[in-house]
């Protein structure tokens, strides 16, 4: 990663433009030439130094149902409930954590209401209550990771 | 417009064309010099077009940015840490404004509290490149934040189980 790629992610985090030639105007802010610019989103890309190029959508606002949910599962049942979770196409990602709630993971369906029965769905499948966490509000946060 | 035959259309606009250019776009941004026109021939459109929707969906928050996305963990964040506040409920609109402004934090969310074992109304995700930084950037939330915080605690991942990204069907 030299000091190209760190303005590519420092810089066009967001703000891309809406035009004919957009790598193209984005490369004059960045000091670089269109070609270049595409070349190095691939690099990183392909690399996994970045995760995504493109449009970030809000996925409530497309009509679409988020939640952040947690589970107190059994240690010695750990893998087998992380298993099952981790089944749902809805589970979009799953994380341990050092906690008496020991399993977070967000779920993202087209409708609140598959939201809701997913929700149930996983607690038949684990016997296990899922605390739900629905977001409430949301704060504003920057674009804050630089490199 | 003759051979849109499966699809409404309104002003000229496709019913189902925001839609499909989530789904056209939701893995990426095509990487050619012009990647809405490239959208538009997929799509059977015009380019300005898809342009304009493309705008529309910005100016009304369904899109909230266009740009990279950086993988946190190879560019040497590898510690994450979900830190929870217990705030009152009548001020944690403007400590979730002040704690979402700070540079460590890459997500705040007011979310209800889940009596009595879970008192924590306010989740603060704080990223650093060890534990150590991780714990630092929280302690410098709760100075901050000082009494207006009656508790809060900060989850470590350990693992990830899972990790797709958010996906439409289609």
């Amino acid at each position: 990663m030299d000091e190209l790629d760190r303005r590519i992610i420092n810089q066009l985090q967001g703000g891309f433009p809406v035009s004919e030639r957009p790598y193209r105007d984005a490369a004059r802010r960045l000091g670089t030439s269109e070609s270049e610019l595409i070349t190095r989103i691939r690099c990183m890309l392909d690399d996994g130094l970045l995760t995504r190029f493109g449009p970030l959508f809000h996925a409530e606002r497309m009509g679409g149902a988020l939640s952040l949910c947690a589970l107190r599962v059994p240690p010695q049942r750990f893998e087998e409930v992380a298993e099952k979770v981790n089944s749902f196409p809805e589970v979009a990602h799953n994380y341990q954590r050092e906690h008496d709630m020991n399993m977070w993971f967000v779920l993202a369906t087209e409708t609140p209401e598959q939201l809701d029965a997913t929700l149930r769905q996983i607690e038949e499948c684990t016997g296990l209550t899922v605390h739900n966490f629905p977001k409430q509000a949301e704060y504003f946060v920057g674009l804050n990771l630089q490199v | 417009m003759a051979d849109t035959d499966m699809h409404d259309v309104q002003d000229g606009i496709p019913a189902d064309l925001d839609r499909r250019l989530v789904l056209a776009t939701q893995a990426g941004l095509p990487l050619h010099a012009r990647p809405y026109h490239w959208l538009a021939m997929e799509l059977g459109v015009s380019p300005e077009l898809v342009m304009d929707r493309i705008r529309a969906m910005l100016d009304d928050g369904r899109i909230r940015r266009i740009g990279v996305l950086p993988n946190h963990y190879r560019l040497g964040y590898v510690a994450n840490g979900m830190s929870v506040w217990d705030i009152p409920d009548d001020i944690v609109g403007e400590v979730g404004e002040q704690v979402g402004a700070l540079k460590s934090v890459t997500h705040c969310y007011r979310r209800p509290r889940h009596l009595p074992d879970w008192p924590y109304n306010l989740f603060a995700m704080v990223h650093g490149r060890d534990r150590a930084q991780v714990l630092e950037e929280v302690a410098s939330i709760a100075a901050l934040l000082g009494d207006r915080a009656r508790a809060h605690d900060v989850l470590f991942s350990t693992r990830i189980l899972k990790k797709t990204g958010l996906r439409i069907g289609g």
